[in-house]
């Protein structure tokens, strides 16, 4: 059988060659042109004046679009219709698109965009969580807020209290494939997109509204994108509608690709957060009660910030039973690009949160963090399945399936957690510049949609009389291995080698109504779905070889290839053919939907997760007083993805996620200035890990055992929480931080060697 | 203007190139030959690694910011030719499927080609060598544990390649420093191109078009590094990762900071002449030579004149250069190694300095007898930090001369906050940088990047 094997990636021998082809590399039809967006420079105003006549007579110009020119409401927007794709007259963030270029080439596209004359009655812009609060420019009436217990009351008679802030700045996702998407016209006006999407349905929905035709006139396909982290769920609207609109205007195929420092002015980006927290918490460190302040930028449109500061607040407890928890959020409108889903959606923010709070707590006792945590673990599944009540989440849900204590106990233990952490005490009493630090930490991620309607998938799968096997489903590859590992149960459903599974490109005229591959729920959905399809024919194909060899569809196994009935053993192959001959249909569509979500986001209760996956790091670092220099020097992490569908690309996830979580915490940082444009739009300011910065050691394991619910073969969703792994390594350099002096670092992130130097000062100075 | 060269073993002739046609451009658009990517059109992923061989050996090269006539003569292989003539894979591409080292792999064939390159020149610093690949997906691990596997294999035949016979005629393709001499009095206005690292930048960033443009790349006599009893004289075409080599022994501080210098395929096209003339107030080469020092040598047409180089640097944007004149090389005394050089930036590897500092001090007797120091990144070109030398001279190498010397900066610097970092960062840093060259004179550990697990 093929699932649970570690295979290679079903494109690694394309990647590799170069042969893999993305939206760029489809050869383009005889006459096709070329797009770009003219971009507004300014954050906030209304355009009084759009002089394009030199755009227009600009060398290879074929025509220019303003939002005059859209005969249809062209909304790019996934939730709101808030982001007209053109700007009609008010401009909310330095960076937005007012007018298209149709050119001959991209090049002429691009230098024709620079040439326009916009005279812009700018108004002050609101860029700052403050400036946003001072105006209550918000989304959503006020704050949502979700509570267990009374957490003001608990906060007043805990032995212990203390209060903090953290600014937690946002994240480019830097998917080495920038935006790109492509629009052939067809008869009758009809539309074939190929598009660099995690959401395929989004994109025809959008790209069908813009051109005024039903959803059936557009078909849109992906193959596979060059990274995606969030920043394609909706982030790819505006060039699939661009092209499309200008595919309709001129009849041409269209083509459109941001150039890099395009891409990182207009699209969204992680979430940055303030956080406020008051915590109290007993001499043990039992935390008793915690309240927290979430404040999040936004940017100027909704996208996705609703669900993402949901969950933002879904992971404020991570990994702990804490009786008594208020958590206040605001979802702030500023005028800056409009943030957007980035892996972990809101969750590792949230996390970040009660990560710090811990981390305090601990040092204000002088205990060992790692302890702290432990002492305010949920209970654990064993103990619940033993009769334990469970612990239940501030938004109500049971905690069943928690597995932190095991996984705990086996890190501490693998790393040697408690020697490396007196062994660095030593080390750094011989040194005084460089210091060491070490630091654990879990992570409990929810797994499902919040917005519980998207916890659907479909699949289609064919075969042929041959035998092989054609397979669709509504998932996207964006790298994750999704597909070889849903081929993986194709094939294991009718047992057969995987080679005879065609993986085919993600495409809605195939499953219609797809959710984004997104929430890490692509495997787990899509595999289900593509299971029930495969079942679908394997029972058809069962019960006409039982008929025909006079025995019981139970008696029929599909195995290595082969079909054995009652005592026959056929090839695959014949079966199908066999099957062909009786007229069995050989072709089906499967479906899933999650089982046992009920959830209110406004009240904050229920179940929002079917259930959580667990992970667990302990990351060593060293910094340079001198001047903030940090490096990552050991990871071990014991990650949970169930019973692995592939332990190999799960594995890739782990350690890919690390070095990301890392990155967010650490180098990587977005730089607006008093203008509110951003000043780190290239990778030449914007600094993502390099190969040098990820641990020179670097341990991953994963924590084998079944989901304990029934998901795909047991296994468990792994695209997002390992990222939160990398919280560890912030940890660690506020741990190295702290041995500079008596004071606690409060470090900030993303947490630069300027960050690193000014704690380690304070630290030092404040006695 | 017409081109010669070598892609993956066969010849291209190219008639009539727009000069700034880059490589990347051409391979995806004229040829067809899509595995080559574009990731940001600016030298700093990778995505686009090509590998280009000429009599000096095979090298990485951006294809994003390689403009065609800098390939007159040489040969080209993409990943589509790292793979051989009947489709059999390369070592590393078998490996990098072996080893899981793909996942998006969008940046996969930019890697496979740094890695045979590394592979085909005998090279197992990886982490040196793919520096500048970016990946967003693996965290990297898989990647090195694929290149570590593959480094045992022998190089397949394939991988070897010529560099063609060409002849030269274009004017804006001068064969040495006297044609370029006379191209440049021509073209006063005109646009000299090295190794494109920056003037890419202008073509694919800022969108210039740029009429007069000459090529250094024919130019062998400004490629040569000469050495005499008192200097080291380094052409104005030499590019960094042969200046890397020439200072690794001579002043092993110097080099390690050319170790972090952009990155590989950055280090393989840059020149050091290149580096100076853009008088970029954080080029990470004149804060080292001028505490090293340095002669600039200028030319125009037929005339010469040299000066030290911190005297080339007027102001921001400013260089003491006659429109027609040019760098021709830099001379370096030969000097017991004394040298410190520090680069701060957000991230080690291939990143701007925000703060890069040169120490040449002079200890006699525990007392400072000579003190050479100069910062980029703190004014508006690089500058010396002349009261932090006079601060040091003659006093004793001691910690209460460092203290006392710190806050010298403060006359010397006023520097300005920008994305890169805040003023006070870069001035305090700076004076924390004088520190670490007296604790490393102590036997103090001071380098993060030397500490072990």
């Amino acid at each position: 059988m093929s699932v649970a094997k570690p295979l290679p990636h079903d494109a690694a021998a394309l990647h590799v060659t170069g042969a893999a082809r993305y939206v760029d590399d489809v050869p383009c039809p005889t006459g096709t042109l070329h797009l770009a967006f003219g971009l507004s420079d300014t954050a906030r105003g209304t355009i009084t004046k759009m002089d394009l006549h030199a755009v227009r007579t600009a060398p290879d110009v074929v025509a220019v679009l303003t939002a005059d020119d859209l005969e249809f409401d062209a909304d790019t927007s996934p939730s709101n219709r808030d982001e007209p794709l053109l700007s009609t007259g008010e401009v909310h963030f330095a960076g937005q698109p007012l007018f298209l270029v149709i050119a001959k080439s991209h090049l002429a596209a691009r230098k024709a965009a620079t040439k326009a004359k916009v005279t812009i009655d700018a108004q002050t812009p609101i860029l700052t969580i403050d400036e946003a609060l001072a105006e209550n420019s918000r989304f959503e009436d006020g704050p949502r807020i979700y509570e267990k217990g009374n957490a003001e009351d608990a906060l007043t008679q805990a032995p212990n209290r203390l209060q903090g802030q953290l600014t937690l700045g946002g994240q480019e996702h830097f998917y080495l494939e920038g935006q790109a998407a492509m629009a052939w016209p067809q008869e009758s006006g009809d539309m074939h997109v190929f598009s660099s999407t995690q959401h395929p349905t989004e994109i025809q929905h959008k790209v069908a509204h813009a051109i005024g035709k039903p959803m059936h006139a557009v078909r849109v396909e992906t193959r596979r994108m060059g990274g995606g982290f969030g920043g394609k769920e909706s982030q790819g609207n505006a060039l699939a509608i661009a092209c499309a609109v200008a595919a309709r205007a001129t009849g041409k195929p269209c083509k459109m690709l941001y150039d890099r420092d395009d891409d990182m002015v207009i699209t969204g980006k992680r979430h940055d957060f303030r956080i406020d927290y008051d915590v109290g918490f007993d001499d043990q460190g039992r935390i008793h009660a915690v309240s927290f302040k979430q404040y999040t930028r936004c940017g100027w449109s909704m996208d996705l910030s609703l669900p993402v500061a949901d969950r933002a607040m879904l992971h404020a407890d991570n990994a702990y039973d804490i009786g008594h928890m208020r958590i206040e959020s605001h979802r702030l409108k500023t005028n800056i690009c409009s943030a957007t889903a980035f892996r972990g959606f809101g969750g590792p923010q949230g996390m970040v949160g009660i990560e710090r709070v811990m981390d305090h707590v601990a040092h204000a006792l002088g205990k060992d963090p790692a302890e702290v945590r432990q002492t305010n673990y949920y209970p654990s599944a064993k103990s619940v399945a033993a009769g334990k009540i469970p612990g239940t989440t501030p938004y109500g849900m049971e905690v069943t399936d928690f597995e932190l204590h095991e996984m705990t106990d086996a890190l501490l233990a693998k790393a040697n957690y408690a020697q490396r952490r007196a062994a660095i005490a030593d080390w750094n009493a011989q040194n005084p510049v460089l210091k060491k630090g070490i630091a654990f930490s879990p992570v409990k991620f929810g797994i499902s949609f919040t917005l519980t309607h998207l916890n659907q998938a479909g699949a289609l799968v064919h075969v042929y009389q041959d035998g092989s096997v054609h397979l669709n489903h509504g998932g996207t590859e964006m790298g994750q291995g999704l597909f070889q590992k849903v081929a993986q149960v194709a094939a294991s459903r009718f047992g057969i080698p995987l080679d005879m599974v065609k993986i085919t490109a993600t495409d809605t005229g195939k499953v219609p109504n797809t959710s984004a591959t997104a929430a890490s729920s692509g495997s787990d959905l899509n595999g289900m779905a593509v299971k029930a399809a495969c079942d679908t024919i394997r029972d058809r194909m069962a019960d006409h070889l039982a008929m025909q060899h006079q025995t019981t569809p139970d008696k029929v196994i599909f195995k290595d290839g082969q079909v054995q009935i009652g005592d026959h053993v056929i090839s695959f192959a014949d079966a199908a053919q066999s099957a062909w001959m009786a007229r069995v249909s050989l072709s089906a569509t499967g479906f899933y939907k999650t089982p046992k979500l009920k959830w209110d986001r406004i009240r904050g209760t229920g179940r929002p997760f079917f259930y959580f996956a667990y992970g667990a790091a302990i990351t060593e670092v060293v910094i340079d007083t001198l001047t903030g220099e940090n490096r990552i020097l050991r990871t071990d992490i014991i990650h949970d993805a169930g019973a692995s569908l592939n332990p190999a690309i799960d594995i890739g996830q782990v350690e890919g996620a690390y070095v990301q979580g890392a990155g967010w915490l650490t180098t990587e940082e977005l730089v607006w200035d008093d203008a509110g444009r951003l000043r780190t739009h290239a990778p030449s300011t914007y600094k993502i890990p390099a190969c040098s910065d990820r641990p020179d050691i670097f341990n991953v394991e994963l924590w084998d055992i079944e989901n304990r619910e029934d998901t795909i073969y047991r296994s468990k969703a792994v695209g997002e929480p390992p990222f939160m792994l990398g919280i560890s390594a912030w940890l660690a350099l506020s741990d190295a931080v702290s041995s500079c002096g008596p004071a606690y670092p409060a470090l900030n992130a993303p947490a630069t060697a300027e960050e690193i130097w000014r704690a380690a000062r304070k630290v030092t100075q404040d006695v | 203007m017409d081109i010669t060269f070598l892609l993956n073993g066969e010849t291209a002739h190219i008639t009539g190139a727009s000069p700034t046609t880059t490589l990347l451009d051409w391979l995806r658009d004229s040829r067809g030959l899509t595995g080559t990517k574009e990731g940001c059109n600016e030298g700093d992923c990778g995505a686009c690694t090509v590998i280009v061989t000429d009599r000096q050996g095979a090298r990485t090269l951006n294809a994003c910011i390689l403009f065609l006539p800098q390939l007159h003569g040489k040969a080209v292989r993409t990943v589509e030719g790292v793979s051989g003539p009947d489709g059999q894979m390369h070592p590393v591409q078998q490996a990098m499927v072996d080893h899981h080292g793909s996942q998006c792999g969008f940046c996969t064939p930019g890697f496979i080609a740094s890695m045979a390159c590394a592979h085909l020149n005998g090279e197992t610093g990886f982490d040196d060598a793919l520096a500048g690949n970016l990946c967003r997906c693996t965290g990297y691990a898989p990647i090195i544990r694929a290149a570590e596997a593959a480094s045992k294999d022998p190089v397949p035949d394939w991988m070897h390649d010529q560099a063609p016979e060409v002849t030269a005629t274009d004017p804006a393709l001068p064969r040495n420093a006297d044609e370029l001499a006379q191209w440049y009095l021509a073209h006063p206005e005109g646009v000299l191109v090295g190794g494109a690292t920056d003037v890419g930048l202008w073509v694919n960033k800022a969108l210039r078009d740029l009429p007069h443009v000459a090529f250094l790349a024919g130019c062998t006599d400004l490629q040569q590094i000469d050495e005499t009893d008192t200097h080291l004289r380094i052409g104005a075409a030499v590019t960094m990762d042969r200046v890397h080599e020439v200072t690794a022994s001579r002043h092993p501080s110097y080099a390690e900071m050319i170790r972090r210098y952009g990155s590989l395929q950055v280090r393989n096209a840059a020149t050091i002449g290149g580096n100076i003339a853009n008088g970029s107030p954080i080029g990470d080469n004149p804060p080292a030579l001028i505490a090293l020092g340095a002669t600039l040598h200028l030319r125009k047409g037929d005339a010469r004149r040299e000066m030290a180089l911190e005297e080339f640097f007027i102001d921001y944007g400013k260089q003491d250069r006659a429109p027609g004149e040019f760098v021709e090389a830099i001379s370096i005394p030969k000097q017991p190694d004394r040298l410190r050089v520090y680069k701060l930036s957000k991230r080690f590897d291939q990143d701007i300095s925000a703060v890069c500092g040169a120490f040449n001090i002079t200890v006699e007797d525990g007392t400072v007898t000579q003190a050479r120091i100069a910062f980029g990144g703190m004014a508006g070109i690089p500058k010396r930090a002349t009261h932090v030398e006079q601060a040091l001279i003659g006093q004793p190498w001691a910690k209460a001369t460092i203290q006392s010397a710190q806050i010298a900066f403060e006359r010397d610097f006023t520097p300005l906050s920008d994305m890169r970092a805040s003023a006070e960062y870069r001035l305090e840093t700076a004076k924390n940088m004088l520190m670490r060259a007296w604790l490393e004179d102590q036997g103090t550990h001071t380098s993060v990047l030397e500490v072990t697990p």
